[in-house]
Order: structure tokens, then C-alpha cells, then sequence
């Protein structure tokens, strides 16, 4: 278990960790995600003992490892694989044997255990071929067997597939998932790929400002973002700002610029709230057809189109501007186009709301 | 340009005279280049194994003044090497401070210069071969656990090609120098003994030239220019590494 207590660290008069906070439990996925230059890598580097906390503690099984004196000890029950893909001037299997090498392990189990990791990142037969003629995304799977070898505690991925194409990336992520299924070591993961964090991640911390601004499932944080910022950030859509001004059996009816939206919410009358509603969760119908039952209907017009992988983002003018999720297919099942007059329907419990501490979104 | 015809004879013959002392091979020739080798071999031995340590610990290391002392080293590239040999003269003349080591005009005695040559050359170099090691890579090497000694070893691996280029640099000019190599060791034939004899192919073409023995200079010029190339071929292979 990694415990984050209150870590702070600067560099020169840039702060660049401000008070991060958390726990980290034996065996999970724990990603951090955040944009760039947030202090992701930095916190990596500082649990690895490549840099030192300006303030704060981590401790590992209760252990503080910066006051710790057996540092390298320490270090040697984490791997840790950098968002540059890098290999040493030599033969891919002395790559993979480097840490073995370190640990002053017996040749044949050496041979032995490389031979099995080159099995598991798909490259037998690699093991002679100069490491710096392989691919990028190769030089990553080697920088990831070079770590996996040495049987780590606590694996350290710093962005790893930040500066790989998607195939390679697919790869890294199969790996990953499959080495802490098979082995159980916890992996702690930094990215700024929201998708990946939500493939890969059992909890995800979100970092802003050098603090995390949320910690959760990645149900928890993507449905229910705890701020506004966390909500831009993570890429959510729909973001709402209004006064509740009725409420009734739990449902509460919130103005938003001239639109009432009814939301699921234990809110007291007169709070201030801003509410997100995921596009997944909208349905978009043709104008003209039958009624419908959800609490929210709105009618508006198209006013944008915006491909999202297999899904289409449509966004409706109806005061406020929303974004359902449709299919292609049913898209062009609808003739949509943009100016077409459509209703939105969704279910107050479908709006995720939150009294607004203040803060706008971006 | 009367006469200028007539100049180019000697030259010509002389140049004659030179491959042909360099077919049958010379004797005189053979020990010249074979001490001049040993000489210069030696010193680029004992200047690696002072300056490669001592080029990781400025590399990595973190203390006051460490960039002034880097400047410094590389300020001693360009040494005046007849400056080297006045000081190293200075030291173990016989009223020298190591002057009852008995060095002076002794092959040991070059060896001490030149190895005083090329000690800023490689110790820079390796420096700078050691500063470009990747971050990351360095990085790595900590991550998986090196101990500092590993760690050096690994970063060394690492900038194997640069320092090897550094040694073959070092050497090219050693062996090519005169000043440092004639004021210590003096140019002496010592036909008796080998291991007594300061004729270096550089010592001997300055004086075989005053004293007009053409042939052998311009053989000699011509096994350093050999010598030369095969540095150089060396040092383009490692660098295409």
C-alpha cells in the first residue's frame, strides 16, 4: 500500500505538486490523468526516489522511503517505465537483463526469465537484434519486460504509450492489463488519454494544479465529476450552471437561462449548482413523432455535427446548447442536418448536479 | 622559374629512397615506429585509466566549481605540448624534484609527457560523452536499481563510442606531437639498446631533416600519416556504431 501524504514539490519558484493526498491499495491500477505539465511525471519520479519532496511524505507499508536509508533497497521493489521510449546500446536481451544484472542474479535464471518476457511482449526471437534498430513502440515493450523482469511491487508507468501510434498503444495497454491480472502487482499509471485511464484503471485520480482534484472509479469521476474543472477536463459535455428554484419529491427543477431542467438532487431551494448530463444519456428525436415520457424534453435545432469514433456528438440550440450522442447509422436514419428542429429527452436522474463552489469552467 | 625542375629531383628521389627503405623494411625504420607506438600506447593507457574515473566523477558529480574546472580541462586541449615538455623537463632534470628518478631522456620520461598530453584531452571528452548519455537513460539506470558504481559502469557502456573516439583522438595526438617528446627525451639512437632509445618518428624526422637525411624523413612522414589514417578509420567506424 502507497500512502501520498500532503506532497508538495517545487522546483525553483515553480510549485509544481501542491498537496497531493491519497492512497494507493495493494494490486490495483491507479491512474493519474491530467493535462500536460500538472505534475503527473513528477509524482511518479518522486515515488520511484528519482527526486525528493519539497514537503509531504510517501510511504510504502507504512515505510517512509525519502527518510528511509535503505533507498535502492526500496527502489529495487519498483520498475519504472518512461514516457520516452529509450533501450540501451546494446542486444535486446541485455536490455531485458539490466536490472537482473543489478541484482547480481545467476545467469541461466536470467536467460531463463528474459526468454519468458520476450514470450510475454511478443518478440521470441528478438533477443540478439541491436535495441536501438527496433520500433518505438518495440523499445517501449522492451522498457516494459526491462521493468517486469525484476518482478516489481509497485510498477511505474509515466505516460508510456504518450509517443505511440495506436496499435502500439493497444499493445502496451494488453500488457499492462495482463501483467497485473497474471501477477498482481499494483501499477500506478499517469496519461493524459481520458479513454485510457478508463480502459485501464481500477481508481483515477484526476490532477489539476498539482493537487488531485478528484480521486474515483472511472464511473465515479466520468458520471460524476466533482467540479467543473474535473469536468471539462475529463471531456464532459453538457456542463449547466443555474439556481435551483423548485423542488418536489426529490426532484428539483433548476433554472438554466431560461430553460427548466428537472434533476434528481437533495439541494435545498436557492443553491447555486452547475449540473453535467453525459450525451450517452440524451436521446434526440425527430420533431415530429410520439410523446415521450422523461422529464426533460426540449425542442431545439442542430447547430453542430462532431464525430466521435463510431458515435456521432450532435449539438442542439434549445436556449441551451446540448450534445446528444447518436449512432451514424441512426443519424443518417434521421436525415439529420444541421438547422433541423429535434427534441431532447432525458431523465432527472440522468443530470449529474453539484452545488458550484465557485469557478467556471474553461 | 629556372631551377624549379631541377628542386623537384631531390624530392623525387628522396621519395624513391623513402619506399624503398619502407619495402625492405628498414631496421632503423622498424625500431623508430615500434618505440614511437610503445611510447605513445603507454601513455594513452595510463592517461585512461586516470581519466576515465576521473572524467565520471566531474560528470555526475555535484560540487563547487565544477563547471570552472571543466572549462578549465577544456582550455588544456590546445596545451602547447613544447610548454608541456619544458614543465615535465623542469620536474625530472636532475635538479628536479624527481630528478633522482633518473627520467630524463628516457622513453619513461616521454611517456610521463605525453600521458600529461593527453590527460585533459580524454578526461574532457569523456565528460562530454557522459553529459550526453540520455536523461532518460540515466534515469533508467537508477530505476532499476544500480548501485553508484553500476550506475557509472552503465553510463560509461553507454558513451563507449564517444569515449573511444576520445582515446583515439588522445593518441592521434600524441603520437604526432614533437615539442614535449624532444625537449624529455632528446632524440637518442641508442642503437644497443631498445629500450634506452628516445628516437620517435617525430623527434627523428625534425632532426634527420636538419641534418639532411631526406629518405628516412620523408618515410617516417609517411608511416605517421599512415598511422593517422588508420585513427581515423577507427574513429569513423566506432562513431557510425
Amino acid at each position: 500500500m502507497i500512502e501520498i501524504l500532503d506532497v508538495y514539490k517545487q522546483f525553483g519558484e515553480k510549485k509544481v505538486l501542491n498537496g497531493i493526498n491519497a492512497t494507493i491499495e495493494r494490486g490495483e491500477v491507479f491512474t493519474i490523468i491530467g493535462p500536460s505539465g500538472q505534475g503527473k511525471s513528477t509524482l511518479l519520479r518522486l515515488i520511484n526516489l528519482l527526486d525528493k519532496p519539497t514537503r509531504g511524505s510517501i510511504l510504502v507499508d507504512g515505510v517512509d522511503i525519502h527518510l528511509s536509508r535503505e533507498q535502492q533497497a526500496i527502489r529495487r521493489k519498483m520498475g519504472m517505465v518512461f514516457q520516452k521510449p529509450v533501450v540501451f546500446s546494446t542486444s535486446v536481451f541485455e536490455n531485458i537483463a539490466y536490472g537482473l544484472h543489478f541484482r547480481h542474479i545467476d545467469r541461466d535464471v536470467i536467460r531463463a526469465k528474459v526468454e519468458q518476457a520476450l514470450e510475454v511482449i511478443d518478440m521470441a526471437g528478438f533477443d540478439e537484434r541491436k535495441a536501438k534498430s527496433l520500433s518505438g513502440g518495440e523499445m517501449q515493450r522492451v522498457a516494459l519486460a526491462r521493468a517486469m523482469v525484476t518482478e516489481p511491487e509497485l510498477l511505474l508507468l509515466d505516460e508510456p504509450t504518450a509517443n505511440l501510434d495506436p496499435i502500439a498503444t493497444h499493445k502496451i495497454e494488453e500488457l499492462v492489463r495482463h501483467y497485473n491480472r497474471e501477477s498482481g502487482t499494483t501499477v500506478v499509471m499517469s496519461t493524459h488519454d481520458m479513454q485510457q485511464g478508463q480502459r485501464l484503471a481500477n481508481r483515477i485520480a484526476v490532477i489539476m494544479q498539482g493537487k488531485f482534484a478528484q480521486v474515483g472509479t472511472p464511473r465515479e469521476v466520468f458520471g460524476s465529476p466533482s467540479d467543473k474543472e474535473v469536468a471539462n477536463f475529463v471531456g464532459v459535455k453538457n456542463i449547466l450552471t443555474g439556481n435551483i428554484t423548485g423542488s418536489e419529491g426529490g426532484v428539483a427543477a433548476l433554472a438554466v437561462d431560461g430553460l427548466t431542467v428537472k434533476a434528481v438532487t437533495s439541494l435545498p431551494v436557492g443553491t447555486r449548482v452547475w449540473a453535467s448530463i453525459l450525451p450517452e444519456d440524451i436521446t434526440l428525436l425527430l420533431s415530429r413523432g410520439k410523446q415521450i415520457s422523461a422529464r426533460n424534453v426540449f425542442s431545439g435545432h442542430i447547430v453542430h455535427f462532431s464525430p466521435r469514433g463510431p458515435l456521432l456528438n450532435v449539438t442542439v440550440d434549445c436556449g441551451v446548447k446540448l450534445s446528444a450522442t447518436v449512432t451514424w447509422r441512426s443519424a443518417e436514419g434521421m436525415k439529420l442536418k444541421i438547422g433541423d428542429e429535434v427534441r431532447l429527452s432525458f431523465k432527472a436522474s440522468a443530470v449529474h448536479i453539484m452545488a458550484d463552489g465557485g469557478g467556471g469552467p474553461g | 622559374m629556372a631551377g624549379f625542375l631541377e628542386g623537384l629531383s631531390p624530392i623525387w628521389q628522396g621519395l624513391q629512397q623513402a619506399f624503398n627503405l619502407l619495402i625492405s623494411l628498414d631496421p632503423q625504420i622498424l625500431r623508430i615506429t615500434a618505440l614511437s607506438l610503445i611510447i605513445t600506447m603507454s601513455a594513452v593507457l595510463i592517461g585512461s585509466l586516470i581519466s576515465i574515473p576521473l572524467g565520471s566523477v566531474i560528470a555526475y558529480g555535484k560540487f563547487r566549481g565544477r563547471n570552472a574546472l571543466i572549462w578549465l580541462i577544456q582550455t588544456l586541449y590546445a596545451f602547447p605540448t613544447v610548454v608541456i615538455g619544458l614543465i615535465v623537463f623542469l620536474f625530472i632534470r636532475k635538479t628536479g624534484p624527481f630528478g633522482s628518478l633518473n627520467l630524463l631522456f628516457t622513453p619513461q620520461g616521454m611517456i610521463i609527457g605525453q600521458t600529461v598530453l593527453v590527460l585533459p584531452i580524454i578526461t574532457g571528452l569523456t565528460i562530454s560523452a557522459l553529459v550526453a548519455v540520455d536523461l532518460t537513460i540515466r534515469d533508467t539506470i537508477t530505476s532499476l536499481g544500480a548501485t553508484r558504481l553500476q550506475f557509472l559502469i552503465s553510463a560509461l557502456k553507454e558513451a563507449r563510442f564517444a569515449i573511444l573516439a576520445a582515446i583515439a583522438l588522445a593518441f592521434g595526438r600524441a603520437i604526432s606531437e614533437v615539442g614535449a617528446a624532444i625537449i624529455i627525451g632528446g632524440n637518442i639512437a641508442s642503437p644497443g639498446n631498445f629500450y634506452t632509445s628516445t628516437r620517435t618518428l617525430t623527434t627523428a624526422i625534425t632532426l634527420e631533416t636538419g641534418k639532411g637525411d631526406i629518405a628516412l624523413s620523408i618515410a617516417l612522414g609517411i608511416i605517421l600519416l599512415l598511422i593517422a589514417l588508420v585513427i581515423n578509420i577507427v574513429i569513423s567506424i566506432v562513431q557510425n556504431r
